[in-house]
């Protein structure tokens, strides 16, 4: 591919979309402007240069605007994320890039899906072809949502939809948080189903966010008392960064990757069952306690690697009893033992000092994955020796593996006991979903279920996505 | 086209047939405007402040809304309706006076009689053109219409009967728009007679036209005057209650002597309507807006009676806030002294709940209460997580965090049953029914059909109620073949 940078056009839905998307370029914006990163003078400018090339638009007035649409169907909350980014002095939203309405969605998923979505898809695909013109390379969108609420949820499937229609050879990472698991709204998992089934027929990847874990993270590591919906948000917005800031990837050369929607969904989807991908970032701590506490590699990639297969939520609390079983047998993967989180690939993130000299060997270990794949394709790390948002070390893990398989049964669990009894389904069939559509939905969620579970497809790997890449190029 | 201007949102029109309505209307105006008579206004300068306003409000034809702190072409987006003078006549004398349309009212002279007949059928079918006109003019005048308030009692002729023919042509004319109904029972003493006759028969349509209703009680709303003032007149040591903060007090408006023995009661139910407005009013970190309470806590259709609660009912001027009187208001708001009507939710079935919190309060604070609360409180096995919460960053005048709890729970019932066996017994013995029966359009078919109305939404509840503390089937999942 050329020399050209790709950029990526975000696409901010609902309220949920909106406040994290503001705390993300915030988060990235900051971290560039930040220190010299603790690497050469050359290393971070390539840095800085890469990072505003793929999030924004260098505009004459000098102040970064952000590659991003905002949407949301009723005004507030998008008047102040326009007005807090403008503020900071340091980026700012495109005035013209947001598109919304008076009465919002009523958390009802089929009115964003159905009503709003084909009244309102002209004006919002305007919006962004307009930003898609503006990059030089387009390497894909990367749109944020809640699954809970109306707007982002239902919506957003839509405009996903639209999305896939509209640029069939882009790239397609839906960013979904899941709400918590008590009450933020009744028919949260109602919308959940439905966005979650509709979401795999157009989106390439789901990389998901758990409230109920980030809280726990501003609770037990950030020692935040009163824990506010901003705080998550930061917390998200910090982990998104440390996925998305420039890294080096294997096979590349000098320079920063070009094109990280492509090489993440090259090393993480191999088949497209399999698209829901979870995220841990370690360390986590107070900025105020960064100075004091030091950090070495092998003790984060140890901490990690335990994350991973016992499927720890954050860095405390990990559960070392659990192993993977015995290296070189050839026990099928089914019976692994049931607490072990299986995974199909992984991809491991490190930024910081003396990047290059960690040892990733332990997560190339065969038994941590499925049987269909080869090892070597299942795991990847990309490095940067530039240090992210203060951290003088971080490791992220961006994993398809098993993490989602309990909290998606719960919802799922919910949602169809709520259907058997019918409660609230005139609200949706007023709006034109009806029963039938909820079957249908409910059938590609137990199904996939199944499969991660098992961690199987019938027959074999029919089509990998590799196939699929070059189809599109 | 919309897309490149951000604009406020604007449209709630109330409507307040009747003079429990009407009066309730004016005290709700008084919180949410700012103060007439050339005081500063109360509301923020902040853009947010601007939107806050139009949703409630709209600009006269011409002229600044508000000039040098005085109101001027600011007027609410309400129409008041009552079959006699003496109500509005007194609204235009008061304090909020400029704040109505003097075209957004329509008066007769002589009343319906406390008869509900004489509301729904004679002066519904008079007024029809002329409500339906003015109705259009309101709507015309706002950006984006979301919901109707309807604010009346059920006990009368006028509310009652009027109210409910409105309720129809609401439905009828604006078929997509929300209708919210705020409704004041008659207690079991009431001196209204015929208050059971009207109010079964309201209760039809409140059954069949209404999106929400959210009943009232007076009996509950004079004991938590009362509550007040005994709090006030204890003279606790150290326990100085800030006026403004009061439940009770029109917060906001001019200071007006109450010595109206409903004024106190009555700015109770504005409160209500102010709170359950905030978040579409104000920012906040988890906005809840009216449709969302309408899609969150009417599982099934009829079953749309919200018993409300507001807390706290006072704020206390000399303390500031920790997080154990925090904790206290969200205890508060399910106990039976805080409900707006005679019941209590907590040892009855909960169908769904919704908790809307204004102020300085975060998503930890909420969790930690609903965790702490959960398990006193009974939910259905369907809906085990029901709860719709919501955070509104602005608090209410005079105090540092608020919150509002509606809840539809099947402790609505007994209301229904009295009301049911106060029309029997009235009915039973066909007193009083030819005042009715001798309205053109009334039948007998008109009180049986009201009577099983009410009969089958009470059947509902107790189908529901059945199910509680019962064992916990889950229904077995799809299983998939592969």
């Amino acid at each position: 591919m050329g020399g050209t940078r790709m950029s990526i056009v975000t696409v901010q839905l609902g309220q949920c979309g909106n406040q994290i998307g503001h705390e993300v370029f915030s988060a990235l914006c900051s971290d560039v402007r930040g220190t010299h990163g603790l690497c050469s003078k050359k290393e971070n400018e390539s840095y800085q240069d890469s990072c505003k090339e793929r999030f924004f638009c260098q505009e004459e007035s000098g102040v970064p605007v952000a590659r991003a649409v905002l949407v949301d169907m009723e005004p507030k909350v998008i008047s102040q994320t326009l007005s807090m980014a403008a503020r900071s002095g340091h980026w700012r939203y495109n005035s013209h890039s947001h598109f919304c309405q008076k009465q919002g969605s009523g958390n009802n998923w089929a009115n964003g899906y159905s009503v709003h979505g084909p009244r309102h898809k002209e004006a919002i695909m305007n919006l962004v072809q307009k930003e898609a013109e503006k990059c030089d390379r387009l390497g894909g969108f990367f749109t944020i949502m809640s699954m809970a609420g109306g707007t982002g949820s239902g919506l957003g499937a839509f405009v996903t939809q639209c999305l896939r229609d509209a640029f069939p050879t882009s790239f397609i990472l839906n960013h979904v948080v899941w709400p918590y698991g008590t009450g933020e709204v009744i028919v949260q998992n109602y919308n959940s189903v439905l966005t979650l089934s509709h979401l795999y027929h157009s989106s390439d990847a789901l990389l998901v966010h758990e409230n109920d874990v980030i809280h726990k993270i501003c609770a037990q590591l950030m020692n935040i008392k009163q824990i506010s919906f901003r705080d998550v948000n930061q917390v998200i917005a910090h982990q998104l960064g440390s996925v998305f800031q420039p890294t080096h990837t294997a096979g590349g050369g000098s320079g920063y990757s070009r094109n990280p929607l492509g090489d993440l969904m090259e090393t993480l989807v191999p088949h497209p069952e399999f698209r829901m991908l979870g995220l841990r970032n370690i360390p986590q701590m107070p900025e105020n306690s960064l100075p004091y506490s030091a950090f070495s590699w092998p003790g984060l990639i140890k901490h990690l690697r335990q994350m991973l297969i016992a499927n720890a939520q954050m860095e405390e609390g990990i559960d070392w009893q659990v192993r993977p079983p015995h290296p070189g047998s050839s026990i099928p993967s089914t019976s692994k033992p049931l607490h072990f989180n299986t995974s199909i690939a992984n991809l491991v993130i490190l930024r910081g000092k003396d990047v290059h000299s960690v040892d990733l060997g332990s997560f190339q270990d065969p038994s941590l994955y499925t049987s269909w794949l080869n090892p070597q394709d299942a795991f990847n790390a990309w490095k940067t020796p530039r240090a992210f948002n203060k951290y003088e070390k971080s490791a992220a893990l961006v994993s398809n593996s098993q993490f989602l398989l309990k909290p998606l049964d719960s919802i799922v669990g919910k949602a169809w006991n709520m259907f058997a009894s019918k409660a609230y389904l005139h609200q949706y069939t007023k709006f034109g979903i009806q029963e039938e559509d909820f079957l249908d939905c409910f059938t590609t969620l137990e199904q996939n279920l199944c499969h991660i579970k098992k961690h199987s497809t019938q027959g074999q790997v029919q089509l990998t996505w590799k196939l699929i890449q070059e189809l599109r190029l | 086209m919309t897309h490149g201007t951000v604009r406020e949102p604007g449209g709630m029109p109330f409507l307040g047939p009747g003079a429990a309505g009407t009066r309730r209307r004016q005290q709700g105006k008084g919180g949410a405007a700012p103060p007439a008579r050339g005081q500063p206004p109360s509301l923020p300068s902040a853009p947010a402040a601007v939107s806050a306003e139009r949703c409630l409000f709209g600009s006269g034809d011409n002229g600044p809304d508000i000039y040098k702190g005085k109101i001027c072409t600011l007027k609410a987006r309400a129409l008041l309706i009552d079959m006699e003078e003496g109500v509005v006549n007194e609204i235009l004398q008061g304090p909020l006076r400029d704040v109505f349309d003097s075209k957004q009212l329509i008066t007769d002279v002589s009343g319906s009689g406390n008869n509900w007949a004489v509301g729904h059928k004679i002066y519904g079918c008079q007024y029809r053109e002329n409500i339906v006109e003015k109705l259009r003019k309101t709507a015309e005048h706002c950006d984006c219409l979301q919901c109707f308030f309807i604010i009346h009692s059920m006990g009368g002729g006028t509310g009652s009967g009027l109210g409910t023919f409105v309720l129809n042509l609401l439905e009828e004319e604006f078929p997509e728009v929300y209708r919210f109904v705020t409704s004041v029972y008659p207690s079991g003493e009431d001196d209204v007679i015929t208050s059971p006759y009207n109010s079964v028969l309201a209760m039809k349509e409140l059954n069949e036209h209404a999106d929400c209703v959210l009943p009232i009680e007076n009996e509950s709303l004079f004991q938590i005057v009362n509550k007040i003032h005994q709090m006030i007149n204890s003279g606790k040591l150290g326990s100085t209650v800030k006026q403004n903060s009061l439940v009770t007090s029109s917060a906001g408006s001019a200071k007006t002597l109450q010595v109206k023995p409903f004024d106190a009661m009555n700015n109770i139910v504005a409160n209500l309507l102010l709170n359950l407005t905030s978040s579409a009013r104000f920012e906040g970190s988890l906005n809840m807006d009216l449709n969302e309470i309408s899609m969150n806590l009417v599982p099934f259709p009829r079953l749309h009676y919200l018993v409300s609660s507001l807390t706290p009912l006072y704020t206390l001027a000399d303390v500031n806030v920790p997080s154990r009187r925090l904790d206290q208001m969200f205890s508060d708001a399910f106990s039976r002294d805080h409900q707006l009507i005679q019941a209590d939710p907590k040892h009855s079935l909960y169908l769904a709940c919704a908790l809307l919190v204004r102020g300085n309060v975060q998503v930890s604070d909420l969790r930690r209460n609903i965790e702490r609360l959960k398990p006193s409180l009974h939910f259905v096995s369907w809906n085990q997580e029901g709860w719709k919460t919501g955070l509104c960053s602005v608090p209410p005048v005079g105090h540092s965090h608020s919150l509002l709890a509606l809840a539809n729970n099947t402790c609505v019932k007994p209301t229904f049953i009295e009301l049911k066996d106060r029309f029997m017994k009235l009915y039973k013995k066909k007193a009083h029914l030819h005042h009715y029966l001798q309205i053109d359009g009334m039948e007998q078919s008109c009180f049986s059909e009201a009577i099983y109305s009410l009969s089958d939404l009470i059947e509902e509840y107790n189908e529901l109620d059945a199910t509680k503390g019962g064992p916990r089937i889950d229904p077995s999942r799809l299983k998939i073949a592969i």
